[in-house]
């Protein structure tokens, strides 16, 4: 009987030690975060930092994000012409491709792809130079790592991302054109005079920029702090990275569902 | 070499106490580095000998007691005075913490970079003559990863006196050094503290090279300095931890065995 009690105490010893954890976790990314606006000045003043990690975080993430996208729009158009021209809608199909694609593909599967390459790649930059003491030895410079090398990779980042988002959305349309259109021979007039009429600017393709404005924000702090909070061993490092992209891709499918549910509700 | 007391200490700690949370690493250390000196701090790993190290250089706070350099207290100092202060003083740290991601030559112009507005080409004069003056000018194109480890610790020496700061604090830069990168990394560090008229303090378990190079040495052990004197009065000494050190003995007044029971308690069957 006591041993009984004793594993239900133990069990909510856990428990409570999880939630106090994480609680803290969550303050000091909190805190963290703070720390990195109030650092943000030198990424504009000294706008080429902030370029540069435009350039690793977007410019070489171009390759997986057109690659994948064109894909996913060739899926996308398969799908879409089976099963609406059972319903003799088969010209539609440009709608739903690009609906599709702004609304929730481009943002989310962009955002998980970008977790993947260039969040990971952040993480193990920052975790690297903090277990080289590169970041303690610019702190004994008199050099803020927090501005100079966190922040313009945050910043880098989160403009990154809508371009990138945008940019998988175009490829998927494209991809989705290029298959129903000119593979399966849908109209073409149809296939983009629906996509017209159907997709409105504001309601579809901003509330989509948001989206991906949003998870380019939370990926990029994620990134930046598991890095700067990682155990500075290789152990640490290799723990970091895996922290970044699972955290990175449940914090993106839970964001995107709380977002949807404000944003498209029927009008 | 300067021996003597030149006015006021540049650095000075008294009745330092230190503690990480419960653990008491520091105990009442005392302890002061004159204008010019080159003072070595000894011990054996996990004294508390670098511990002493961040102290001076702000990264911790002591628990009590007063840390001075140059007159002011730096426990009492925030983030922009202590910005202030690390300007003019530079940092050797273990394996050099060169940054890996740009060149020799960005790495000791970072500093430059960071903190002046000098136009590129006094940037590039002194950088070259940073790394002319740790015998490296020709490397400066290289990138870290491509230097030997006693080559990266040269240029991270180059990096810490970019500034010429006043004080220079070395954490163990013997360290997985071969025998003639030593004695090079040795040189420098008694030439370089000469001729910037800076100070310097070094972390160091490595006797032979700091007694040939140092003014003053100080022994720590279990968080209190055990014994302290000029190269001559070490190697005179009869004290039984400075004898146990510079002999490198397995067994003294720093004991082999990590506390245990009594083997004859585990002979019996008695488990811990």
């Amino acid at each position: 009987m006591n041993a009984f009690f004793g594993g239900i105490v133990g069990g909510l010893r856990h428990i409570g030690k999880l939630t106090i954890d994480g609680v803290w976790r969550l303050g000091f990314i909190t805190r963290f975060l703070f720390a990195l606006l109030l650092a943000s000045g030198q990424s504009v003043r000294r706008i080429h930092l902030t370029i540069r990690e435009l350039y690793f975080s977007g410019v070489l993430s171009l390759l997986i994000i057109i690659v994948s996208g064109l894909f996913v729009g060739l899926v996308l158009g398969l799908q879409g012409y089976d099963i609406l021209q059972r319903y003799g809608s088969a010209d539609a199909v440009g709608v739903m491709v690009a609906l599709s694609l702004l609304r929730e593909l481009g943002p989310v599967i962009a955002a998980l792809l970008f977790a993947s390459r260039a969040g990971s790649a952040i993480t193990a930059e920052i975790g690297l130079m903090k277990a080289t003491e590169q970041l303690k030895a610019m702190d004994m410079m008199a050099v803020n790592p927090i501005a100079r090398v966190v922040a313009p990779r945050f910043w880098g980042g989160v403009l990154s991302m809508p371009l990138l988002a945008a940019l998988f959305s175009a490829m998927g349309i494209f991809g989705g054109w290029l298959i129903t259109v000119v593979v399966i021979g849908v109209d073409d007039g149809a296939f983009w005079s629906q996509m017209q009429a159907a997709v409105e600017f504001e309601y579809d393709v901003m509330n989509g920029v948001i989206k991906s404005f949003v998870f380019g924000a939370v990926v990029s702090l994620i990134a930046v702090f598991e890095g700067y909070d990682c155990e500075p061993t290789a152990e640490g490092v290799s723990r970091a990275i895996t922290r970044t992209v699972v955290t990175s891709a449940l914090a993106i499918l839970a964001l995107d569902f709380v977002l949807t549910s404000f944003m498209f509700r029927g009008q | 070499m300067i021996t003597a007391e030149h006015g006021a200490p540049l650095v000075s700690l008294r009745d330092v106490r230190f503690a990480y949370g419960e653990r008491s690493v520091l105990r009442g250390i005392d302890l002061s580095v004159h204008r010019g000196q080159v003072v070595a701090i000894m011990g054996g790993s996990g004294c508390g000998k670098t511990t002493l190290l961040r102290l001076i250089g702000g990264q911790l706070k002591a628990s009590s007691g007063v840390v001075e350099v140059d007159g002011r207290d730096v426990g009492k100092m925030g983030r922009s005075d202590l910005y202030a202060m690390r300007r003019r003083m530079g940092m050797l740290f273990q394996f050099g913490a060169l940054f890996t991601d740009i060149s020799v030559f960005d790495n000791v112009a970072f500093p430059l970079r960071e903190h002046t507005n000098l136009p590129p080409s006094m940037i590039s004069d002194l950088v070259l003559m940073k790394l002319q003056a740790v015998g490296l000018r020709g490397a400066a194109s290289l990138r870290p990863g491509e230097l030997s480890g006693g080559m990266a610790r040269r240029v991270a020496l180059a990096r810490a006196v970019a500034l010429d700061p006043m004080l220079i604090l070395y954490d163990e830069p013997f360290a997985g050094l071969d025998p003639i990168s030593l004695g090079i990394v040795g040189q420098l560090i008694r030439r370089l503290n000469d001729a910037l008229g800076a100070s310097s303090v070094m972390v160091t378990h490595d006797v032979h090279e700091s007694l040939e190079i140092v003014d003053y040495i100080y022994f720590v052990s279990e968080g209190r300095i055990v014994a302290q004197g000029t190269p001559d009065e070490i190697r005179a000494s009869s004290d039984p931890f400075v004898h146990q050190f510079v002999n490198a003995e397995a067994d003294g007044p720093v004991p082999f065995h990590y506390p245990a029971p009594p083997i004859d308690s585990l002979l019996q069957g008695v488990r811990p």
